[in-house]
């Protein structure tokens, strides 16, 4: 499915490969789009923004420059249009928090309506934005099979307003609402809810997830998701150095050990059923992952709480098995 | 009243106008650490970049960029120990780089193509002296030619190339691969006299009118040891049993052979006495195989033609038919000490590869030298104690390996230049090393190296064939394009990719345009310093410098 560039020094895994002639992804281009422009106001090492510029750079270049925006309140809504500036370099409207995706619903009947149905349409937002509060126009996109990518930037977490804990916050996780006081810390395990499952009881006929860190296979999914028409939805996992008390420079590499661990499995599935998942390639345990962020530090430190690090690997064997994400002993990419 | 009604909504302005590279404190710099292949190349290769090179398929332009520092990059691909793949950082991830496999791809390349070099475009006017046509002389005349100097080499054998051809067998060395390189750089305006022996090097130097000489003799005197023998026994050293051999003159060894010592001389001296009939070729060394100062490969070649190997041994009498050898043990030290116990061995010769000394009898006149254990002694800049006299390889105090003298070639070339324009040659300041740690290894993909092919052990102890095949080109490519270019941009787009902001220029595939004769530039009025470029570049080309305050 994902066809990475045979052997090269470079580009299987980079962004760029100067030895190919072909297959060159949309980031290694000078004349991308830069759909998300310099200036923004995300903090430093932003997933979010870099998860953003990739994902729209991919669509917009899959629908030959005529791609329409939807944004819902949030981060990546604030940080891109303080008035009366806008990083946006595509046409781009900001709804209410809670309505993104009838908003996208509408503005591609509108399409429609005009005539001008190449015109493509995605809808974005936050965590808090698509679990939580657009939750419910969402399923309704996705029931009436609107033709709209949505696309979902998942940072576990309110973060515009101060790092409140959302439907997406990650069990143990210490937010402004979730404190690491207590017989348990943190976010209470068992609550919360798996985004891209949901989308996908809706039988329609695309969902996949996909990480900042995983540049190929993201451009892979969206480019696909714009070749199908529909309700589609993509869960894209962008760390948050300011949320999630990391090192601006980490963002990527948290990213990549999300995956590596399986706690961020990667995957597609059409009308409802799995369709491919990527490998893990470099297993790594679910500690090397948390360490590297302060919203989990009351795991570690002089006494660590192996109780809940275990629980946590358990998750992510448990997506490694659910997905089997391990490869295959023959595999030998 | 206002021109605009009231309560208008601007313009949509872009964000182009928001300068986010003041939030920075750290900003990132493209640099080029030293590549640790590099930095263990006796000869001062730039192999990062010659593999570079390769990897697009531009061979002429990989082969260039070697030769810019080494005139003989298809003997170098045969014979070199590589301590570049000793030190390659690819070791740490599956296998280092076969860069010896490549180099001989590419300098075979160039002989198949009959590329060269330019000559020089300026002409100094100066003359040059070099004595000894071997691989540090061959590689002094080349690059002194390069910078514009007369150069003639006085050789005191019948053929070029020094212990590359007296020394080094043609199963390892083809003389037909050594004689093209040597005639390439003949081909450049070089005169080498054969047959030309050089009884005292300040005359030769007064009575030829040079500027300067470039003493390299080389290491030709095999050492004897003292041992008690037989009048009909049978001993030879082993530099004259490799000479002879090559001069087609091989000495007769009769069936069992003992080789005393355990250098690279000694493995050849065994190797060699194989393919000249014996049966049986027995290296008697005093020490254990861990002490040996032999290359690991050449051992495990020799072994596997069937040289059987002696340890802890030392030959105490010589008759005919056979030696009698005494046990040794290490000490605390390592240091082996006689048992008293004895054995007998069959011996029909024995072969003494003990090392080598210098015939330094042209210096005799020469004042103010300092000798030392048999070697001149020269200062950093290559020149002895007398001014105008440089000298290296063999004869000056190292490591006697080909590739050291080529470097020495090449190091006293640039000092004599130096020295003949009143200029004295500075060393470039290395930069830092690029360590296994500066790399992301994430984005390499996993892949296993192409060894050469050897000949099959039984088949090549018959004649003198080369016992390595050469890479095909593909396998070649695929070997090159293993290298991480540790510490240098290798055009991967990453730090253009991964940058939320934006922040990094990418500028057409070598045009240069970028920083620091890149192809990517910083946009430091957006980049606000978040490290993620430094932490994904591959190659650890890219760090944070604090901004000034």
């Amino acid at each position: 499915m994902n066809d990475r560039l045979k052997f090269y020094q470079v580009g299987s895994f980079a962004v760029g490969n100067r030895l190919a002639e072909e297959g060159q992804k949309v980031q290694s281009r000078p004349d991308r789009t830069n759909a998300l422009n310099s200036g923004h106001r995300a903090c430093q090492g932003c997933g979010e923004a870099l998860g953003a510029r990739y994902a729209v750079d991919a669509a917009v270049a899959a629908a030959d420059g005529k791609l329409v925006a939807v944004n819902a309140t949030g981060c990546l809504e604030v940080f891109s249009t303080p008035y009366p500036e806008t990083s946006w370099r595509i046409p781009w409207l900001h709804s209410v928090f809670g309505n993104a995706p009838a908003v996208a619903a509408g503005v591609a009947a509108a399409m429609r309506a005009k005539g001008t149905p190449e015109v493509r349409v995605i809808g974005q937002a936050g965590d808090g934005g698509t679990v939580d509060i657009g939750f419910g126009t969402l399923s309704g996109m996705f029931e009436r099979n609107d033709d709209v990518l949505f696309i979902c930037y998942d940072n576990e977490a309110y973060m515009n307003t101060g790092v409140q804990r959302s439907g997406a916050t990650p069990p143990a996780a210490r937010t402004m609402t979730t404190q690491a006081v207590g017989p348990h810390p943190g976010q209470p395990f068992g609550q919360g809810k798996d985004m891209p499952r949901i989308a996908m009881a809706h039988d329609i006929p695309y969902v996949a997830t996909a990480s900042v860190s995983d540049l190929h296979d993201l451009e892979h999914k969206v480019t696909k998701a714009m070749s199908m028409h529909g309700a589609r939805y993509l869960h894209v996992f962008v760390p948050c150095p300011l949320g999630w008390g990391a090192a601006s420079k980490d963002t990527i590499r948290i990213a990549r050990l999300a995956v590596q661990s399986g706690l961020f499995p990667l995957f597609e599935a059409e009308h409802g059923h799995i369709t491919s998942v990527t490998k893990i390639r470099k297993q790594a345990p679910v500690e090397e992952y948390l360490k590297l962020q302060r919203r989990y530090s009351h795991l570690f430190g002089e006494h660590p709480d192996t109780e809940t690090i275990e629980h946590i690997q358990r998750i992510a064997n448990g997506n490694i098995e659910r997905y089997e994400l391990l490869p295959d002993a023959e595999d030998d990419r | 009243m206002k021109d605009e009604p009231f309560a208008i909504t601007l313009d949509v302005g872009s964000s182009l106008a928001n300068k986010t590279g003041t939030w920075r404190t750290e900003r990132p710099v493209y640099l080029n650490r030293m590549p640790p292949c590099n930095a263990g190349c006796p000869a001062g290769e730039n192999i990062q970049q010659w593999l570079y090179d390769a990897e697009d398929g531009d061979y002429g332009r990989a082969w260039r960029t070697i030769m810019a520092d080494n005139p003989l990059p298809a003997v170098m691909g045969r014979v070199c120990y590589h301590p570049c793949q000793s030190a390659c950082n690819r070791g740490q991830l599956d296998e280092a780089v076969g860069i010896n496999s490549v180099e001989r791809f590419l300098g075979d390349q160039a002989l198949a193509s009959g590329w060269s070099v330019p000559p020089a475009e300026v002409d100094s006017g100066k003359r040059v002296l070099i004595i000894g046509a071997g691989p540090s002389g061959l590689s002094a005349a080349y690059h002194l030619r390069r910078l514009g100097h007369e150069v003639v080499i006085r050789e005191a054998g019948p053929h070029a190339g020094g212990m590359m051809r007296f020394g080094i067998p043609s199963y390892r060395l083809p003389r037909d691969v050594l004689d093209a390189e040597i005639d390439r750089i003949r081909a450049m305006g070089v005169a080498i006299h054969l047959n030309s022996h050089v009884p005292d090097a300040l005359t030769a130097m007064r009575d030829g009118d040079f500027d300067a000489v470039f003493l390299a003799v080389g290491a030709h005197i095999g050492k004897r040891a003292y041992i008690p023998a037989g009048e009909s026994a049978k001993i030879l050293d082993a530099v004259t049993l490799l000479r002879d051999t090559d001069a087609e003159d091989p000495p007769q060894l009769g069936r069992r052979v003992v080789v005393y010592g355990g250098g690279n001389t000694a493995m050849d001296a065994a190797r060699t006495a194989k393919r000249l009939g014996a049966e049986e070729a027995v290296v008697v060394y005093r020490r254990n195989r861990d002490k040996m100062p032999a290359h690991d490969e050449e051992v495990q070649e020799a072994l596997e033609e069937g040289v059987l190997m002696q340890w802890l041994s030392t030959i105490k009498q010589v008759d005919e038919g056979s030696i009698t050898v005494e046990k040794m043990e290490l000490d605390d030290n390592g240091f082996p000490q006689p048992t008293g116990e004895t054995e007998t061995l069959d011996a029909d010769s024995v072969v003494l590869a003990l090392g080598q000394n210098v015939d330094l009898s042209l210096l005799d006149e020469v004042p103010d030298l300092e000798i030392e254990d048999g070697v001149v002694k020269v200062d950093e800049h290559m020149m002895t104690g007398y001014p105008g006299i440089f000298a290296g390889g063999d004869m000056v105090p190292s490591e006697r390996t080909v590739t050291v003298a080529v470097g020495h070639g090449k190091l006293a070339a640039r000092c004599i230049d130096g020295w003949l324009r009143d200029e004295p040659y500075v060393r470039p300041v290395r930069p830092e090393p690029a360590l296994f740690e500066d790399l992301n290894t994430w984005y390499y993909t996993d892949a296993p190296r192409t060894h050469r092919l050897k000949l099959d052990a039984i088949r090549r102890t018959d004649d003198f064939a080369e016992i390595r095949e050469g890479l095909d080109e593909v396998t070649a490519m695929f070997e090159a394009r293993r290298c991480l270019s540790c510490g240098n941009c290798f055009n991967c787009d990453n730090c253009f990719g991964v940058c939320p902001d934006n922040a990094v220029r990418k500028f057409d595939l070598h045009s240069a345009a970028g920083d620091n004769g890149r192809d990517y530039a910083f946009d430091l009025d957006y980049c606000k310093g978040c490290g993620i470029c430094v932490s994904e570049c591959p190659s650890g080309a890219i760090r944070m410098v604090p901004e000034e305050t």
